[in-house]
């Protein structure tokens, strides 16, 4: 059966909120919180979708910004459940359980990092800007690890799920719409980003850097804006992921959270749009499924991920959508 | 006195012992085609890079419409009004064919920092888009992706995307090769036209086609410029007989 994407995207985004309703009709709270988590992975997956599909950059290092954004909430909520205040060397801060000022602070941080990152890595290419992303990631991994003040390697407890206005977080259901809702404003802002002149000159930058230079544009620049646009939305992920765990450690830095991000990409189809958002739905669904089974899950979904490589290149989106994606 | 539009001034490039550009001058005077040639090898392509931004002279200088550009970017070149096609077609090819001559509307107007408005339902863009398109006769292909477009039609598309540029200048390295002989003949007749326009620097093994269109011919072998001037001087000329054209091209 194929259907226009348009309809399959609809159909897939209307799942989630059906499991979560379902759940919450059949009393099955933890069901809530794995269709949470998902949309949480997914919208991280979906940030790096902007970098790694439209505009063909392969970071290996998004973890640092979904990191960097669980550690915003770890360290203001931290502050603010001690009631001691930040010191930031010239002026002190105050902690928050704000959710919004949170964000707020944990999309600016990582922009600012992935503008650092973005400028040193985006004067490489292919193989080279793998390793570059990756090796960012490995020092703030390892800088987390034998940092004390938040800490170090065991991680950072949070006791109370911070608070959005009008909405009480801690019930599964409520935080879960919050999330949700979340992730259909970035889709719908992916979506516009995707059809509009930025986005035109980004893809064909990835497909002919030297057409977008031939007419006057900065492949660099293009790249840059993107990368800086996509870590901010990972690092939004990172925030409301350490809110859903109430717990912050360095394995959000860790590579393999970089890889997994990828994994969802691929699982759902490179460059569709709500492609990352079924990638991590199957990942959270196989995880709940099959790590009852085995510790050694990951071997199917290795093999899951090596059927859709070899026989479905356009991800399960590809496989079920006419007509084509971004590229495939 | 007419100022040039391009102005190359001794430009030199050497990769090791090869001399690939060795103290080249030449200009490009408004609404004339100056047609480039030279055997294979000679240094055009060196030559274009040069002008284009992609690659760096060891000494000289490229003056575009009166500025100093040597050490400008390609794309800051194209701002300065350089319209480039390509002798190997760069184009986006996943995209469609009027969605790569929107990115050269997008690159002419500098609306490529706009984030939210779809762009392919901006009707002044669009607008002037299909015009291009419909200039080089690609009308029928418009929603088609340039994957699936001829060889020919590429080129066609490269000559439509530098249009969308209103450039002051144009730079074509070898826009008939792949054509066909009505191809040839139909891209002649456009670019005779286009000179009124903007002038041309072309660069192109068909000699029917420079001999045809050229105001100017300059001669390049081994990097030097050993002859320039009208189709007839060039085909009087002595020097480059001898080591450019031989004796087995009849002209």
């Amino acid at each position: 059966m194929m259907l226009p994407e348009r309809t399959l995207n609809i159909i897939l985004f209307l799942a989630l909120p059906l499991v979560a309703v379902i759940a919450l009709a059949l009393d099955e709270p933890f069901i809530i919180t794995l269709a949470t988590r998902a949309a949480i992975l997914a919208l991280a997956a979906v940030g790096l979708n902007l970098a790694l599909g439209l505009g063909g950059l392969v970071s290996l290092g998004h973890a640092v910004f979904f990191g960097l954004g669980g550690y915003a909430m770890g360290i203001l909520a931290s502050h603010a459940q001690s009631f001691t205040p930040l010191d930031l060397g010239l002026f002190t801060l105050d902690g928050t359980k704000s959710m919004p000022i949170i964000w707020l602070v944990a999309v600016t941080v990582s922009a600012f990092a992935a503008l650092l990152i973005g400028l040193l890595a985006l004067r490489t290419a292919g193989v080279y800007f793998i390793m570059i992303t990756l090796a960012f990631g490995q020092m703030f991994y390892y800088f987390t690890i034998s940092w004390p003040a938040y800490g170090g390697e065991d991680g950072l407890s949070i006791y109370v799920r911070n608070s959005f206005p009008g909405l009480n977080t801690l019930d599964p259901i409520q935080f879960f719409a919050l999330v949700f809702g979340v992730l259909a404003a970035v889709l719908w802002l992916m979506g516009r980003i995707e059809r509009s002149s930025f986005g035109l000159a980004l893809g064909s930058a990835r497909q002919n850097a030297v057409r977008v230079e031939t007419v006057g544009l900065s492949p660099f620049r293009l790249r840059l804006v993107a990368f800086v646009i996509s870590g901010a939305v990972t690092g939004l992920a990172g925030a409301l992921f350490a809110d859903l765990n109430r717990f912050v450690s360095p394995t959000m830095f860790s590579w393999q959270m970089s890889g997994e991000f990828i994994v969802f990409i691929v699982l759902g189809g490179i460059g569709r749009l709500y492609g990352p958002v079924v990638g991590a739905c199957l990942f959270v669904l196989l995880e709940h499924m099959l790590s009852g089974v085995s510790d050694f899950w990951l071997i199917y979904l290795g093999a899951v991920l090596l059927l859709v490589v070899l026989f479905a290149r356009g991800g399960v989106i590809g496989a079920l959508a006419n007509g084509r994606g971004v590229h495939d | 006195m007419t100022e040039p539009l391009l102005d190359i001034r001794r430009l030199t490039k050497s990769f090791g012992a090869l001399h690939a550009t060795d103290d080249v001058s030449l200009t490009l005077l408004p609404s004339e085609i100056h047609a480039l040639i030279g055997p294979n090898g000679a240094g055009k392509s060196t030559l274009i890079q040069q002008i284009a931004g992609g690659l760096a002279p060891d000494a000289g200088r490229v003056m575009l419409n009166g500025r100093d550009v040597t050490d400008l970017s390609t794309a800051e070149r194209v701002k300065c009004g350089l319209g480039r096609t390509f002798q190997i077609s760069a184009l986006a090819m996943e995209n469609t064919v009027l969605q790569n001559a929107m990115l050269g509307t997008v690159g002419a107007t500098r609306s490529v920092w706009r984030f939210l408005t779809p762009i392919m339902q901006d009707g002044q863009l669009r607008v002037q888009a299909e015009a291009a398109i419909e200039r080089v006769g690609l009308e029928d292909v418009a929603h088609a992706r340039v994957s699936t477009l001829s060889h020919g039609q590429r080129r066609l598309l490269e000559v439509a995307i530098a249009l969308t540029l209103s450039p002051k200048l144009f730079l074509m390295d070898e826009p008939m090769a792949g054509l066909g002989a009505e191809g040839t003949a139909r891209m002649t007749a456009f670019l005779s036209e286009l000179r009124r326009e903007a002038p041309i620097l072309l660069v192109e093994h068909d000699m029917d086609a420079v001999f045809a269109l050229a105001d100017r011919i300059s001669v390049l072998v081994a990097g030097k410029v050993i002859a320039t001037g009208t189709p007839d001087e060039i085909r009087g000329n002595s020097d480059v007989r001898a080591a450019y054209l031989g004796d087995e091209v009849p002209l």
